[in-house]
């Protein structure tokens, strides 16, 4: 494991203080309109990952794609998407990002980079390098980021995309967040292979795997390969290990694992773990803290308000949008 | 002006002046430009032309991205049932993508796949299995059967701002035919009227258009006028000329290569049951592989496929001993 050794300011950490809070509060806000069905479709919460989307979003520009699956929320905000447009995309409105379309395991938001997010596990992967293939011909520096769970590397479309990113040199960094679970079952349970860093070692790019519930070992992590892609390198592979706090989707009974002790889980919450190393190195202080949750659940709230004033999507729109014209 | 030259290299022509015109359009699969010779190759350079591993995945995914990405790729994939590896990128992410994006990406992909090599090619390359496609929104589907609308169909496909699946026909591949000079372009969801008549309507797809025209020949000697008419495209369909020939002659006949159940062949017959019953003098008779893996043995792959006898058949069947018919 590679520890954190983050070149830390108050800055930073006050912004990746506010993204991680802007995922949390996002994310349970969900889930209680999801429990009251005003948010009425499938949806996977990525509460316990807020650290490795703030941590590698949070240093890509708009041009940046990125490529997620089906936890896609907490990625979609770190790469800039706007709540209210998320949340009215989640509510099925007409104002949402994808005009209700498309929905949590869908969202597209092309102004901030959000190329896509894919339900089928690892469809992801082929698409993100053929962004990375256009970006490379295009010779521009922006490069692709796909996100993916433990869960895909067992999965063929994985390996195809690793062998054609590695052959063709593509400008990509997979991220994989191996939470230990691949929908309801544990790792141990579907590879012999523990680290999926290990996994790619033969085609011989850089890999690394850190804690992805420090978000300062993310954002380094990230980083020392981002600054490699921008000058032409790739692929790379970071993981993080993350722990999903959530089931696998809201209303998961999650009969199938243990709970998590409570003291265990505080010390795997990358925000209540970065919240109290950032107080105590005197980064940030209490108020400010105080400050950045009640802004970012104020900002949930503004849009829930806002996603309720749009409308539902009328029948027209579903035959027009099959064909681009 | 025009050229005479082999299905196959009408459809080269096309990829080849579509790259000249726009140099975003790419041309990637297994096996392409694997010498230095490639015209391909040599044209546009292996930036544009790309040799893949056998990852039918990632080719037609990387395709995805990369047209979601703004360039325009034409992945070869020889055979159409190679694309069976790649379904979750053909049918789940390519047609759906722009869908549900709420319109705000475009996918400009063509999936170039040979079908129907009924030639001992036996039960896993011979398949006509288009009608897997028919039924998926977003998607697009183009059967070619003559050079000129090999190379014009191909180049509306590149052009087009949708995932195309360009099936051409293996047995058509050596064909020749008069193509138009430089640039030619069929559009989608026009069928063509290849011999007109009044008796009968025969729609045929790909191959099974010659076919159909050797049995119009041979009928005509009986007295016997036969329409044949070939969609072309089969998404988008051009329902309207078929309907418009059945209201003249009352009869219709559909000639099939796939097997019947769930076919195109079905969906146009109820296309036409639902939308043109009163013009109906007699049931509408398919005539299409039968229902059954094509076998390796030449009788065998002879006896399930639809053949100018058999089309000569349903024609007779469908003139008389109807039980609604009154000519």
């Amino acid at each position: 494991m590679e520890r954190a050794v983050p070149t830390m300011d108050a800055e930073l950490a006050n912004r990746l203080l506010s993204t991680m809070w802007r995922i949390r509060a996002f994310e349970e806000r969900v889930a209680q309109l999801k429990r009251t069905m005003q948010v009425h479709g499938l949806i996977h919460l990525s509460i316990g990952g807020e650290g490795v989307a703030a941590g590698v979003c949070g240093q890509l520009r708009n041009d940046d794609g990125v490529y997620s699956g089906h936890r896609a929320h907490g990625h979609a905000i770190a790469k800039g998407a706007p709540l209210t447009g998320m949340m009215a995309e989640l509510m099925g409105r007409v104002d949402g990002l994808c005009h209700g379309l498309g929905g949590s395991m869908h969202v597209v938001d092309r102004e901030h980079g959000m190329l896509g997010a894919t339900g089928v596990v690892g469809g992801n992967l082929p698409m993100a390098a053929g962004d990375a293939l256009a970006a490379k011909l295009g010779g521009t520096d922006r490069i692709t980021v796909v996100f993916f769970g433990d869960g895909a590397v067992q999965a063929g479309h994985f390996h195809e995309s690793v062998n054609l990113a590695a052959l063709w040199q593509l400008p990509l960094i997979f991220v994989c967040e191996n939470n230990g679970m691949a929908e309801f079952t544990s790792r141990a349970e579907h590879s012999p292979v523990d680290s999926v860093s290990d996994v790619v070692a033969p085609y011989g790019f850089k890999r690394a795997t850190v804690e992805g519930s420090d978000v300062g070992a993310v954002w380094t992590g990230f980083g020392k390969f981002l600054k490699l892609a921008r000058r032409g390198g790739g692929p790379f592979l970071l993981e993080c290990r993350t722990h999903r706090r959530a089931g696998h989707y809201e209303g998961d009974a999650q009969e199938y694992r243990d709970e998590l002790a409570e003291q265990e889980w505080a010390q795997r919450d990358p925000l209540a773990r970065f919240q109290e190393q950032a107080l105590a190195d005197g980064l940030i202080d209490e108020p400010t803290a105080a400050e950045i949750e009640t802004q970012a659940r104020a900002a949930v709230e503004a849009a829930v308000e806002g996603a309720r004033k749009s409308t539902f999507p009328t029948a027209e729109l579903a035959a027009e949008l099959v064909y681009a014209k | 002006m025009s050229h005479e030259i082999p299905y196959i290299a009408a459809i080269n022509e096309a990829i080849q002046l579509e790259m000249e015109r726009d140099e975003d359009v790419l041309y990637f699969g297994q096996n392409i430009a694997t010498t230095e010779d490639d015209p391909f190759l040599k044209a546009f350079g292996s930036d544009r032309v790309r040799v893949t591993p056998i990852s039918e995945t990632a080719e037609i995914g990387m395709a995805v991205g990369a047209a979601l990405a703004g360039l325009r790729p034409v992945v070869e994939l020889y055979m159409a049932e190679f694309m069976l590896v790649a379904m979750n990128q053909v049918v789940n992410e390519a047609p759906r993508f722009r869908y549900m994006s709420g319109g705000r990406v475009k996918v400009p992909l063509v999936l170039k796949a040979g079908y129907g090599f009924t030639a001992g090619w036996a039960g896993q390359h011979t398949g006509s299995i288009y009608s897997m496609f028919t039924g998926v929104p977003g998607l697009k589907v183009v059967l070619p059967s003559t050079a000129a609308d090999a190379k014009g169909l191909m180049a509306t496909a590149i052009r087009d701002d949708n995932p195309v699946c360009y099936f051409h026909h293996y047995l058509l591949t050596l064909e020749h035919g008069d193509v138009p000079d430089g640039e030619y372009l069929v559009p989608f969801g026009q069928a063509a009227v290849r011999r007109e008549g009044g008796d009968v309507t025969i729609v045929a797809t790909g191959f099974m258009v010659g076919k159909a025209l050797a049995a119009a020949e041979a009928l005509a000697s009986e007295g016997i006028s036969a329409e044949v008419i070939d969609p072309r495209t089969l998404v988008p369909l051009d329902l309207d000329t078929i309907l418009t020939s059945v209201e003249k002659t009352g009869r219709l006949v559909l000639v099939d290569q796939a097997t019947r159940y769930g076919s195109a062949s079905a969906a146009i017959a109820a296309d036409v049951a639902e939308h043109g019953f009163s013009s109906l003098k007699a049931p509408i008779k398919q005539v299409t592989a039968l229902d059954a893996t094509i076998p390796y043995s030449e009788p065998m792959e002879a006896f399930l496929l639809p053949d100018e006898a058999k089309i000569s058949a349903a024609v007779h069947q469908v003139l008389g001993g109807s039980p609604v018919a009154t000519a």
